[in-house]
């Protein structure tokens, strides 16, 4: 049994939503008990399904989402459990899904859009920067915009040009976006479903080279905790993790930086240095208080970032760091990132990306002599 | 019609064109689906504008395209509002040079498109509309002194869209209409029969957005109608700069749509084609695209020079057109209106422009922490930072002004 399509029960919502836990559960019994190898692919299109659920206020449409499920399978079967209402093809226009999403959620839905990759959702600029980030604000707060604009971004899979772009510092630059990558399978699920329940319009950042990235992972326990609300109050919202703990020195990443830089960090212990790794997880909001005690812990800082380094998110975190540790830094803290030239040819791309060499000469350069 | 979640639609995305539901409904018309996606050859006029009935021959009715005269209570009503709204423009002009305000986009002469969008509408419709477009935000019911609030700049909108069913006033060109589809696909997925009203320019018709607007209307087949007041002029710019159509309402067939032109300055014309199409929306036969041809008698804004433009010849001979002028004379002869009615209505005019006079005169004291409350819906750390250093900065002030006053005691 599907629900029907009803108000959203919170935000713009009058009526009380038909929500369908049992329905959720029924599809819980379905999936293999404990930890499973999973990929970010999976626990992405699980996170969808269970929402679509949970909440028939969500909706899922953008470019071959329907039949096709998605470039990237995303949103595989969705169209098919759910129905065409619930899950759509639009036509191929980004500003319309966009601006049409903005209309559903003044009206009463959870639209969960897709844009098909990172260069591509510039045409829904204007939409995203003038009235997904703005409408609560404009309105006082009478008109609440649960959206969430999914984009596949970054580099890392040979992909030919606007294909793999690291476009979050847009959107993190731009005030009432909300902006989250997941770097963990476990992640995906989790950020993803948090994403969807927000009231705020989340900009959500999925790591493209790391959708078949497999981690052993119970989503049956995931949507459990998720939906008991064992979560509430302890969510992904403005709280970064450590990754790996360590005592030498902190790199701090994002999305797909997070296991390069596992990577380097494994590859420094071996060295006898051991390097804390921090996952950022929202950008915004920024998790100022762990990233900062680590970095008073540890006293030497590398950022690690993808995207270009000018004007960056990755330069934004080191001034936040120096503002806040100041006094407890013995080296100046050091950024890998891209450099400052367009996502380059699939050929050129490993010269562009930060690697595990790049980073341990950066954490080298770190003034350990003192 | 309820949808439930897997329930495959017999017309949706998948199944468009000509050979659709928009089949079915044209069939009752006689015609072809070109012949009413088609505009009528000629723009839809009743009364005109020395105020006279037109014989019904001479309105620009032909098969599929015949609007019938609205009722005496429906236009008595439409006078009330054209009178108010033309006192509100030039209120709000006046405002402006007093410095009440910061600008206005004033309607003036384009009052009856203004008064006949909201009157079209049913209590449970949406309107999206433009920052010229005060006059009809108010007609649909908002407070004035509220519309006004985003011009005289202590917020940017005055009243909560979801209570009065108005989106807040666009400026971004085009972007509203998107927002108007997104209300009626979800209004429609819910099996609600709310009809949608999106408002926008000439020049706006440029836009990328009123393409993609249109286009996703018609392929989802939703209740909303596209209401361009082709005002002839975006800003400077004449229409012969912004489309090489036949008129704007042709546009319409590009997209599987029908299409009205119809004569923007009378009020009559306008409701008879607006009514007809949120009764052709509210069936299902949605979409619909209105293009009504009026004339900004104003400078875009009071920070505008229009004499570098445009000849004064051609606006005094959009003036001879005026839509007040003309329903009154036409409600005259009628006999709907009379001495007693025109001065009720006058004393109507005067108190709401009495309200905005008064209503914008006063200094509305400003909130620095409003700043921060609507950003988000739960708030980040980095804002409740801010807030407190704002919070802090202002203390300190306060106390700065306390001691230097203590001091020249």
């Amino acid at each position: 049994m599907s629900p029907t399509i009803t108000t959203s029960s919170e935000a713009n919502g009058n009526v009380s939503a038909a929500t369908a836990r049992a329905a959720a559960s029924a599809a819980a019994s379905a999936d293999a008990a404990g930890p499973q190898p999973v990929t970010m692919a999976k626990a992405l299109n699980t996170a969808l399904a269970d929402a679509m659920h949970a909440d028939s206020s969500v909706l899922v449409f953008g470019e071959d989402v329907g039949l096709l499920g998605g470039v990237f399978r995303i949103t595989d079967g969705l169209t098919a459990t759910f129905g065409e209402q619930r899950c759509f093809d639009t036509p191929l226009a980004e500003s319309g899904i966009v601006g049409m999403a903005v209309g559903m959620a003044i009206n009463g839905m959870r639209p969960v859009i897709e844009m098909q990759f990172d260069a591509f959702a510039y045409p829904a600029f204007e939409q995203i920067v003038s009235h997904v980030a703005k409408m609560h604000n404009r309105t006082r707060g009478a008109v609440k915009l649960p959206l969430v604009i999914r984009i596949p971004y970054g580099g890392g899979i040979g992909g030919v040009e606007h294909h793999c772009d690291s476009s979050e510092a847009y959107y993190a630059h731009t005030a009432g976006l909300k902006v989250y990558t997941p770097a963990t399978v476990a992640d995906g699920y989790r950020m993803l479903r948090e994403a969807i329940d927000s009231d705020d319009p989340v900009v959500f950042m999925e790591p493209k080279k790391m959708y078949w990235t497999k981690d052993s992972v119970d989503l049956g326990e995931l949507r459990r905790l998720h939906e008991e609300g064992t979560t509430a109050g302890e969510g992904s919202e403005g709280r970064a993790a450590v990754a790996r703990p360590g005592t030498d020195a902190t790199l701090i990443a994002y999305g797909p930086s997070v296991p390069t830089a596992l990577a380097a960090a494994e590859a420094a212990a071996l060295e006898g240095r051991s390097l804390e790794v921090i996952d950022v997880r929202t950008i915004v909001p920024f998790d100022d208080e762990t990233v900062a005690a680590s970095v008073r812990k540890t006293g030497r800082a590398v950022v690690i970032a993808e995207a270009h380094g000018f004007a960056s998110v990755s330069s934004e975190i080191v001034a936040r760091v120096q503002e806040r540790c100041f006094h407890h830094l013995a080296a100046p803290i050091r950024r890998v990132t891209g450099f400052d030239v367009p996502y380059p040819a699939p050929k050129l791309e490993k010269y562009y990306l930060p690697g595990v060499d790049r980073i341990l000469d950066a954490v080298d350069d770190l003034q350990w002599e003192d | 019609m309820t949808i439930s979640a897997n329930h495959t639609a017999p017309d949706t995305a998948r199944n468009t064109g000509p050979d659709n539901a928009l089949t079915e409904a044209v069939k009752k018309f006689g015609i072809t689906v070109e012949d009413y996606m088609l505009p009528a050859r000629h723009q839809i006029q009743m009364v005109d504008p020395e105020g006279r009935l037109k014989p019904e021959g001479e309105q620009g009715t032909q098969p599929g395209h015949e609007y019938p005269v609205p009722g005496d209570k429906e236009l008595l009503e439409a006078y009330e509002q054209l009178v108010v709204g033309r006192r509100v423009n030039d209120q709000n002009s006046a405002l402006v040079r007093q410095g009440r305000m910061a600008v206005y986009p004033s309607s003036h002469g384009q009052e009856a498109c203004q008064v006949a969008a909201a009157l079209c509408l049913g209590d449970g419709d949406w309107m999206f509309p433009t920052y010229r477009d005060a006059v009809a935000v108010m007609t649909r019911g908002v407070d004035p002194v509220q519309v006004m609030t985003i011009f005289r700049g202590d917020w940017h909108g005055g009243y909560d869209p979801l209570q009065y069913k108005v989106g807040i006033q666009s400026t971004p060109l085009t972007t509203q209409l998107l927002h108007a589809v997104g209300v009626a696909h979800a209004a429609k997925l819910r099996g609600e029969d709310t009809v949608v009203l999106a408002m926008c320019g000439d020049g706006a018709t440029s836009e990328g957005d009123f393409h993609e607007a249109l286009n996703f209307a018609a392929v989802f087949h939703l209740p909303v109608i596209f209401f361009v007041q082709n005002n002839k002029y975006a800003i400077s710019v004449p229409l012969a700069h912004q489309s090489a159509a036949p008129s704007l309402a042709h546009k319409a067939v590009g997209y599987g749509m029908a299409g009205e032109r119809v004569d923007g300055n009378d009020v009559v014309a306008l409701l008879a084609v607006l009514d007809r199409a949120v009764a052709l929306c509210r069936d299902g036969s949605g979409p619909l695209l209105v293009e009504a041809n009026t004339y900004r008698m104003q400078a875009h804004t009071n920070a505008d020079d229009d004499t570098r433009y445009r000849e004064s010849a051609e606006v005094a001979e959009w003036r001879a057109k005026d839509p007040v002028n003309r329903m009154r004379t036409y409600l005259t002869g009628r006999g709907i209106l009379d001495d007693d009615g025109e001065a009720r209505i006058r004393a109507k005019a005067e108190a709401v422009a009495a309200q905005l006079r008064e209503g914008l005169g006063e200094d509305v004291p400003v909130d620095p922490q409003e700043l921060f409350r609507h950003v988000f819906a739960v708030q980040t750390p980095q804002l409740k930072e801010q807030s407190a250093f704002l919070a802090d900065e202002l203390a300190r002030d306060a106390a700065s002004d306390s001691d230097s006053k203590e001091a020249g005691k």
